[in-house]
C-alpha cells in the first residue's frame, strides 16, 4: 500500500488515525476537572507537536541514518523562520510561499554548512555544525538586527508592502496568516457534555505536512539511498574501499534534514508570524538531539514521539505553579500538606527541565533505543507469552521472514 | 399514591433521549463568538501572569510573580488592600473584577521570545486567560504584545525598557507602565551636567541588543544636548562575562566619563571589570573619572555589591519613595514577604490594579473597551505621582528617578539613593519622536 511494506503500511495509517483525532485524545479530562490541567488538546501545542516532529523526523534522516550528529540544525530551523516571515511581509500573508521559500533557503543554506562540516566526522563535525549554529544565532542577535529584528524578533508589521495582499485589513489591523482565504486560527469547536475539543485549522494543516514529511521520511529509509546512509554509519571504511564516495550521500542527507528543518521553521511562522533569534540557539539544537534519542534514533516513529513528549513537558509541566500542587494536596494536614509540595515542586513548574534530565538519564541507561525500544520489549513481552512454546526465537534479528 | 409508574418502555424512551440530548456536541466555528476571545462567562475570570521563571532575569521574575499574586489577592478583597485605598480611581471595591473573582495561572517566558509566545498562547488558547502581563525583556514583551494584539486579548507590559515597545513596535492592545530609554537619557543629562559638569568626554560599552541600541542612542542624545562629547561607542556581546578587552582601550583615550549601557550581570560584571581596572582613580584632563548606569535594577545593585557606591542612573521606582502609594505598596508587599519590592514588582502590581480598574471603569472585559478606558487614563497614588496613559502610544507619563549607588547601605536592599524625581515635563516627548517613530498602534482587536 502506498509503495510501503505492510509493516510499514500499517505504521503509517496508526500514525494518520492518531494525528487526525488527536485534538480528541489529547484532551481526554472534562473542561472543569481538576485533570483539565493535563489536557494537551489545544491548538498551540497540537501545532507544536507537528512541526517539532517534522523537525525531529528530518533530524533523524541525518542521525539516525547517517550517525552524524549534528549540534546545529536549529540554524536551518531558525533560517527558514526568518525567509518565511520576511514572505509574508513582502509577498502575501498566503503561507504557502513563506513555506515553500523556507525550505529552499534553509537548504541552501545547509548545503554550505554540510559542504564545509562534512569534510570531518565525529565529534568535529559535531563541533563545527555547533559552531555554525552559534555564528549564525550571534549574527541573528546582534549584527543582522535590521534583517532578523535582533532580539525583539522579525514580526510583521502595518506597513509592510505584501505586493500580492492588504498591508492592513480595513478595520487596521494586521492581517492573520492564511491558506487560500483560510485563516490559521480558524477551526471549530465541539462541545461534548463537559468536554470541550478544538479543531484547528492550522492543527490539520500542520498534520498534513507531518504526515507528508513522515511518509517521505519512511520512502527515504526503505530505499537503497537510504541503506547507503545506514552503510555510511556502520563503516565509512568499508565503504571507502568497495570504491564508494560517501561524502555525497551524506551531503544529501544532510541537506535533506536541513530543508525538514526549514519546512518546521516555516511552518512555525505559518502558524505565529513571528521569528525569534533563540530558535537558532544551540540549546535548540541540542532539543532536537534530545527529541531524537529519547524516542528512539533510526526508528521511524521515534523522532516523533520523543518531540511529543519534550513539548508536552515544556508546555504542561512548566505550567504548574505551587498554588496547584497546594489544591492538590488540600485534602492532606497543613504539615504534611507543606511537605509533599516542598518534595514535588523543583521537580515540576520551572524546575520540567529537571524531570526531562531525569527521564532522559533514564532512557539513555535503561532503553538505549529510546521510547520506542521501550514499546518493543512491552510488545514482546505479551507477544512471548501468547507464543509460549511455539518455539519462536526471542530476537528479532534472527527470525525469518515473513 | 399517584401514579409515579412509567412503563419500562417510557423509561427506555425517556433515557434514550436524554442520551442523546447530552451526547449530542454542539458544534460551533471558533470564530462565530457573539463578543470577544475568551469572554468570562463563569464566577471567575482569568489573568495570565508570564514572567521569566528560568534564565537570566528569574529572580526578577519571581519578583514579578509575587506582586501579581499580592495583586490578586487585594483585588479579590484579601490582604490590607494594598494600593486600592490611595488608587485615584475607587472603581475597584476588593470583590474581584466586575464581581467575578480573579484567578490566574503562571507561566515562564524563559527571556525567549518563542518559549514567551508559546506560554502565552497556551494561556490564551488552553485557559481562557483575559488578560496577559509580565516579563522582563523588552524582546518578550515586544512579542507577547503582538500575538495579544494578534489573538484579541489585552497585554499589559511588565519590566520591558526599550523605546521599541511604545515606540515602533507599539500596539493598540498593549499598554506600558514602565518607563523608558528615553526617559532615561532625559532625566539623567540635567542631573550629570550639575554633577559632573557640561564639558565631558563620554565613552560608551553598549550590550549588543536591541534595548542597548535604543538605550545608548537615547543617552547619548540628551548628554550631547548638555554639550557632552562623544568619543567612542562599542558594542559587547550579550554573552560576555570579561569584559577586560573592552575596558583597556577606554584608559587609552581621552574619554573621563564611561556610559555602560548593561543591564542585570552583564552590568555587574563590566562595573565590577572597570572598577578593577582602577578607571575610578583615574584623572583625565584635570576631571575625576566617572562612571554612569543608564538603567539600574536593586537586583544589579546587590550583584555588583560596593562598586555601585556613588555611579548614577535611573529607575522607575524605588521603595523608599515618601508616597502615599509608595509606603502602602511597600509596606503591603513587606509584611507578606518579608522584604521591600524591586521596581519590577512595583511596575507589575500596579499594571494589574490599572487593568483591572479599567476593566470596572469600562464595565466590560471587552478589549476595545479596556483600551478606551486605559487611553488618555489620568491617576495618581500608585507611587509616581500623578501619571499620564498616553493615547497616542500607550505609555505611561510619570517622573522617573534618578538615583545613585548609596556610599553607606544599611542593610542589602537599601543600596539606592534617590538624587532626584525628574518632573513628567521633563520626560515627556511628542509620540512621533525620532526615537519612537515608524510605529502605528492600528486597530483594537476583540478577536475572534
Amino acid at each position: 500500500m502506498f509503495g510501503l511494506k505492510q509493516k510499514d503500511a500499517t505504521l503509517f495509517l496508526v500514525v494518520v488515525a492518531i494525528t487526525a483525532l488527536a485534538p480528541f485524545l489529547l484532551n481526554p479530562f472534562p473542561e472543569n476537572s481538576e485533570l483539565a490541567q493535563f489536557n494537551a488538546g489545544y491548538p498551540d501545542l497540537m501545532q507544536r507537536f507537528m512541526i517539532f516532529g517534522i523537525f525531529a523526523i528530518g533530524f533523524n534522516i541525518l542521525f539516525g541514518l547517517t550517525g552524524y550528529l549534528s549540534f546545529g540544525h536549529a540554524a536551518f530551523l531558525g533560517v527558514g523562520s526568518y525567509a518565511g516571515v520576511w514572505m509574508l511581509k513582502l509577498l502575501s500573508m498566503n503561507i504557502i510561499p513563506a513555506i515553500i521559500v523556507s525550505v529552499v533557503v534553509a537548504g541552501v543554506f545547509s548545503l554550505i554548512v554540510g559542504y564545509i562540516s562534512l569534510r570531518r566526522s565525529g565529534i568535529y563535525f559535531s563541533i563545527l555544525t555547533l559552531a555554525f549554529a552559534q555564528m549564525s544565532f550571534a549574527l541573528a542577535y546582534s549584527v543582522l538586527t535590521p534583517i532578523t529584528g535582533g532580539e525583539t524578533g522579525l514580526q510583521l508589521a502595518l506597513d509592510d508592502p505584501r505586493i500580492f495582499g492588504v498591508a492592513q485589513t480595513a478595520d487596521g489591523s494586521i492581517p492573520l496568516t492564511n491558506f487560500f482565504g483560510l485563516e490559521m486560527r480558524d477551526g471549530i469547536e465541539i462541545a461534548a457534555g463537559p468536554w470541550l475539543f478544538t479543531l484547528n485549522v492550522g492543527y490539520y494543516l500542520s498534520a498534513i505536512v507531518m504526515l507528508a514529511s513522515f511518509y517521505v521520511a519512511i520512502r527515504i529509509f526503505r530505499s537503497p539511498f537510504g541503506m547507503m546512509l545506514k552503510a555510511v554509519k556502520s563503516n565509512q571504511q568499508r565503504m571507502n574501499y568497495t570504491g564508494i564516495n560517501p561524502k555525497p550521500y551524506t551531503l544529501a542527507a544532510f541537506v535533506i534534514s536541513g530543508m525538514y528543518a526549514g519546512l518546521a521553521g516555516g511552518l512555525m511562522v505559518a502558524m505565529d508570524p513571528l521569528a525569534g533569534a533563540e530558535r537558532m540557539q544551540w540549546t535548540a539544537s541540542g532539543e532536537v538531539v534530545l527529541m531524537t534519542i529519547l524516542g528512539g534514533a533510526g526508528t521511524l516513529v521515534g523522532p516523533l514521539l520523543g518531540a511529543g513528549v519534550i513539548k508536552y513537558f515544556e508546555n504542561i509541566f512548566s505550567k504548574i505553579n505551587d498554588n496547584i500542587l497546594y489544591e492538590w494536596f488540600s485534602f492532606m494536614p497543613g504539615g504534611l500538606q507543606d511537605f509533599f509540595v516542598t518534595i514535588i515542586y523543583p521537580f515540576i513548574g520551572k524546575g520540567w527541565h529537571l524531570t526531562l534530565g531525569i527521564m532522559f538519564m533514564l532512557v539513555v541507561i535503561f532503553l538505549p533505543g529510546g521510547i520506542v525500544e521501550g514499546g518493543k520489549r512491552l510488545g514482546r513481552l505479551f507477544s512471548r507469552k501468547k507464543a509460549e512454546g511455539g518455539g519462536s526465537d526471542a530476537t528479532p534479528a534472527a527470525s525469518p521472514a515473513e | 399514591m399517584g401514579k409515579l409508574y412509567t412503563s419500562r418502555r417510557d423509561l427506555l424512551k425517556g433515557g434514550a433521549a436524554a442520551g442523546i440530548a447530552l451526547a449530542a456536541p454542539t458544534i460551533f466555528p471558533s470564530s462565530a463568538w457573539a463578543g470577544f476571545t475568551n469572554e468570562p462567562t463563569g464566577g471567575s475570570v482569568t489573568l495570565g501572569f508570564n514572567v521569566p521563571q528560568s534564565g537570566p532575569y528569574a529572580d526578577e521574575g519571581a519578583d514579578e510573580l509575587r506582586a501579581y499574586e499580592l495583586a490578586v489577592e487585594h483585588l479579590n478583597g484579601g490582604g490590607d488592600g494594598g494600593l486600592l485605598s490611595t488608587f485615584s480611581s475607587k472603581a475597584l471595591k476588593g470583590t474581584g473584577i466586575l464581581g467575578k473573582k480573579v484567578e490566574f495561572v503562571t507561566g515562564d517566558t524563559q527571556t525567549k521570545s518563542d518559549a514567551a509566545r508559546a506560554s502565552a498562547r497556551s494561556m490564551i488558547e488552553k485557559d481562557g486567560a483575559i488578560m496577559v502581563t509580565g516579563g522582563s525583556s523588552s524582546g518578550v514583551a515586544v512579542a507577547v504584545q503582538a500575538l495579544c494584539q494578534e489573538a484579541g486579548i489585552i497585554f499589559m507590559a511588565g519590566l520591558t525598557h526599550s523605546n521599541d515597545t511604545t515606540g515602533k513596535d507599539r500596539r493598540r492592545n498593549g499598554f506600558r507602565h514602565f518607563f523608558n530609554s528615553y526617559m532615561s537619557g532625559a532625566a539623567l543629562a540635567p542631573v550629570l551636567k550639575n554633577a559632573y559638569g557640561a564639558e565631558r568626554n563620554a565613552y560608551y560599552l553598549t550590550a549588543d541588543y536591541n534595548w542597548g541600541y535604543t538605550t545608548e542612542q537615547a543617552v547619548r542624545e540628551a548628554t550631547e544636548g548638555i554639550g557632552w562629547n562623544t568619543v567612542e561607542k562599542v558594542l559587547t556581546p550579550l554573552a560576555a562575562t570579561d569584559f577586560s578587552s573592552y575596558i583597556a582601550p577606554v584608559l587609552n583615550s581621552d574619554a573621563d566619563t564611561l556610559v555602560l549601557v548593561h543591564y542585570g550581570g552583564n552590568m555587574v560584571n563590566s562595573l565590577t571589570n572597570a572598577v578593577q581596572f582602577g578607571l575610578r582613580d583615574r584623572v583625565v584632563n584635570g576631571k575625576d573619572f566617572q562612571i554612569v548606569v543608564p538603567l539600574y535594577s536593586r537586583l544589579m545593585a546587590k550583584g555588583a555589591g560596593a562598586n555601585v557606591k556613588g555611579i548614577f542612573g535611573s529607575t522607575n521606582w524605588h521603595w523608599s519613595l515618601p508616597d502615599e502609594g509608595s509606603k502602602a505598596f511597600t509596606k503591603s508587599f513587606g509584611t507578606k514577604y518579608g522584604f521591600p519590592p524591586s521596581q519590577a514588582a512595583h511596575t507589575c502590581y500596579v499594571q494589574a490594579m490599572l487593568y483591572a480598574d479599567a476593566v470596572e471603569r469600562a464595565g466590560s472585559f471587552n478589549p476595545c473597551a479596556v483600551v478606551e478606558a486605559l487611553e488618555g487614563f489620568e491617576f495618581d497614588g500608585m507611587g509616581n505621582g500623578p501619571t499620564l496613559y498616553r493615547a497616542e502610544d500607550h505609555q505611561c507619563f510619570k517622573d522617573v528617578l534618578v538615583v545613585k549607588g548609596k556610599e553607606n547601605p544599611d542593610n542589602e536592599f537599601d543600596l539606592l539613593e534617590i538624587v532626584e524625581v525628574t518632573p513628567v515635563d521633563q520626560v515627556t516627548y511628542a509620540p512621533d519622536h525620532p526615537q519612537f517613530a515608524g510605529g502605528e498602534l492600528g486597530a483594537c482587536n476583540p478577536g475572534a
